[in-house]
């Protein structure tokens, strides 16, 4: 009995394998098969036969496997119940939540401090971190206010374009800029959401996203302010508090760090500071996100993420709520702009495109929306294993897009998905949990 | 004058090549209300077929023009819908009945797939095709200016509105627009029904990416170059017609791609050829903020 039913499902699995394999067939031949050359009489074609042939093995032994996979290991994942989360339980998680959080700022402040920590190392964690602060900015309009932006670094473009173009025009150094760099950017917020934040959430995606272009295109183009395509050169680097980071001092000018604190030279100290920089901006995006949300606009950003209607009933303006969210992230990301821009000391509209953008989203929601821990692990992930993968340059961005998918498909909900209500109204009274979660 | 109505003339060629490739938005919107974010790689991959289709034939020998256009347009729309069907397997269906991003996030990283996918398989350099309609008749001269409508023009105007009348007809006569206006009211309610939605959902796919798949042909004639690149824009401005036009109505896509390839020609031919993107996105927002349910669209009721 038990042999006849696995016969039939081996039979069943060879079937679905082999219908794969035709269509991965019809998928491959054309495009694998045949290349476009470039010849001296124009265009003609190479075959690859090879090729489609591997691929289609690829997917027949591919879907085989995963029709044959035991099916008590499937889908475990689904069958565990979501919602009864019991009291002990969820103190535990959060616990460990908070132990988490702890333990990986502690170990953000002493990385540097390390002894692998070399000049790549740290910059590589500056970058980690910079992406972290993005995702935690883009977390307060996607996974708090439900808002899909998919023009974030349209906001981050102007947070580092205002940076650089204040100080090499005003001379003004980077910590007057920063403040100003936000501001900008959340005006810019406030300026495309107020007509689009009525809008549908499918709309609000491609209008953030024509924004997005928008913004690309006037850097592109509008050459004299912007300097076009080429972007802009020799934007200052920050001062610990106006001691400059150099080997010698200017002429005139303040005594460098190093002397003053009566160290040797190094260029890791730059390095190292810019890196505390970000991890301080992260971090007060982080407190700042994590007390919002116990506020009432916090509280009312969520009741519009779970139900709009609802929430207008009982006396929420939609817009204006939203509209703070949207500012808000937007001025994160101008902060995080205004980083990239003295950080890299160059700036150029190839920084800020639309993949961009859906690198930061991406962080969010693998990290399960609204999930601080889960931006970091998300960040973290996205931005170190392409590193690992630079030998394959040419595949990483393709690999990128089927992960993308793939863990889409495996957890909708992200990495870490443990949406839990803000407030519980179940007997007794329980503590609000807005903790790190 | 002979100006303005050579820039018409373009103007409605290209607005007849974004109408097709709305029509694909609009038809899976109107189905499961998700912007179908890979449709623009569709389209891109069905000029790629098209231009090697071309190269194919000529290396056969196939001269003639009407028959090498048949083969390529056959050849393009049916391994494009293969393409369309595997991302409404692999990106859509699995995360149906979840929670509303999740498709929209797959379908990204489709799009991102697609693309790389073209780039490494095919090269990353433009791809020209020798012309293969060629000239046109003069309509107007006067002075040293002509008014010329290409046949490539007549072509692609006649085969869309050609196209257009068999998919209003598609919808509004066989059961299968029958099945697809049904799930387009209400998913729960026709698979109560008895309709397979699922494979009505499918079918749905195949055909915006058959649609895609000519216009990538008739851009490959019209323009001559193909990169892996061109699906992002066009895709961008389609959606913006779709929207324009009401999403979830066929003659409203139309009707937005006109629109959009009018706007374009005119930006171009009049204005600065660098902003003619943002002139196409700021009149999506117009469209959006003064009448959100577009031209054409009907009205959305969101209850309880």
């Amino acid at each position: 009995m038990a042999t006849a039913a696995r016969q039939s499902r081996t039979v069943a699995a060879l079937k679905e394998s082999g219908t794969a394999a035709l269509v991965a067939f019809a998928l491959a031949f054309p495009l694998i098969g045949f290349q476009t050359v470039e010849m001296s009489g124009g265009l003609t074609v190479r075959t690859r036969f090879d090729w489609v042939a591997i691929g289609v093995a690829i997917v027949f032994i591919g879907r085989l496997a995963l029709a044959l996979w035991p099916q008590e290991w499937k889908w475990r994942q689904r069958r565990e119940p979501r919602h009864v989360a019991g009291g002990a339980r969820a103190d535990a998680a959060r616990n460990v939540a908070r132990f988490a959080a702890f333990a990986g700022v502690s170990f953000a402040i002493v990385l540097p401090f390390l002894p692998f920590a070399d000049r790549y190392i740290v910059d590589l964690a500056t970058t980690v971190l910079i992406y972290v602060m993005l995702g935690w900015g883009l977390n307060i309009v996607v996974g708090l206010a439900g808002l899909l932006d998919l023009g974030y670094v349209a906001f981050y473009a102007v947070g580092a374009y205002s940076f650089a173009l204040l100080a090499r025009n005003f001379d003004l150094n980077f910590w007057e800029c920063l403040p100003l760099a936000g501001v900008f950017a959340a005006t810019f917020g406030v300026l495309l959401g107020f007509p689009v934040l009525r809008l549908r959430g499918d709309y609000l995606a491609i209008v953030t996203l024509g924004f997005g272009e928008m913004i690309r295109i006037i850097l592109i183009n509008w050459g004299s302010f912007t300097g076009g395509p080429n972007g802009l050169t020799s934007i200052p680097r920050p001062s610990f508090f106006g001691l400059p980071f150099a080997r010698e001092a200017e002429a005139g000018g303040p005594i460098p760090f190093h002397e003053f604190f009566g160290l040797d030279y190094s260029p890791l100290h730059r390095l190292i500071f810019l890196y505390f920089i970000i991890l301080a901006l992260a971090l007060i995006t982080n407190a700042f996100t994590l007390r919002i949300r116990r506020l009432p606009v916090g509280r009312a950003w969520e009741a519009l993420r779970e139900d709009e209607i609802a929430s207008r009933a009982l006396g929420i303006n939609p817009t204006n709520t939203k509209l703070t969210a949207f500012a808000i992230g937007a001025m994160f990301g101008g902060f995080a702009g205004s980083f990239f821009a003295t950080r890299q000391g160059f700036i150029s509209p190839e920084s800020f495109t639309f993949l961009e953008s859906a690198l930061i989203l991406a962080i969010v929601v693998l990290g399960g929306m609204g999930s601080q821990v889960g931006v970091v692990i998300a960040a973290t992930l996205l931005v170190v294993l392409p590193e690992f993968g630079r030998q394959f340059a040419e595949f990483r961005m393709v690999l990128f897009g089927a992960a993308m998918i793939a863990i889409m498909v495996w957890r909708p909900h992200g990495l870490l998905a443990r949406r839990e209500p803000t407030i519980r109204l179940d007997g007794r009274r329980r503590r609000a949990q807005a903790g790190p979660a | 004058m002979e100006y303005f109505l050579q820039q018409t003339i373009n103007g409605v060629t290209l607005g007849a090549i974004y109408g097709l490739v709305a029509i694909g938005y609009t038809m899976v919107y109107g189905i499961i209300g998700m912007i179908n974010f890979a449709h623009g790689e569709i389209y891109m991959i069905g000029a790629f077929i098209s231009i090697i289709t071309f190269c194919l034939l000529a290396l056969f020998g196939i001269t003639s023009v009407p028959l090498a256009l048949l083969i390529v347009l056959v050849s393009a729309v049916v391994f494009t819908s293969v393409y369309g069907w595997t991302v409404e397997r692999l990106a859509y269906r699995p995360l149906r009945g979840s929670f509303r991003l999740a498709p929209l996030i797959s379908a990204i990283g489709m799009s991102i797939f697609l693309q790389n996918y073209v780039q490494i398989v095919q090269g990353a350099r433009v791809k020209p095709l020798q012309p293969v309609v060629t000239g046109g008749i003069a309509l107007v001269q006067s002075g040293h200016f002509t008014v010329t409508l290409s046949y490539i023009q007549i072509l692609i105007v006649v085969l869309t509105v050609a196209l257009m009348a068999a998919f209003s007809l598609l919808i509004a006569r066989t059961p299968l627009g029958r099945a697809q206006r049904a799930c387009e009211q209400d998913l729960t309610m026709a698979a109560l029904l008895g309709i397979d939605v699922d494979r009505t959902i499918s079918q749905t796919f195949v055909m915006g990416a058959a649609l895609a798949a000519v216009a990538g042909v008739m851009v490959s004639l019209y323009y001559g170059v193909v990169d892996f690149y061109i699906g992002f824009q066009a895709g961008l401005k389609a959606f913006a017609a779709a929207v324009l036009g009401g999403i979830g109505s066929l003659p409203g896509a139309m009707l937005g791609g006109l629109l959009i390839g009018l706007v374009e020609a005119y930006w171009s031919a009049y204005f600065t050829l660098e902003y003619k993107d943002i002139a196409t996105f700021s009149i999506l927002i117009l469209v959006l903020i003064f009448r959100p349910t577009g031209l054409l669209g009907r009205p959305e009721v969101e209850k309880v």
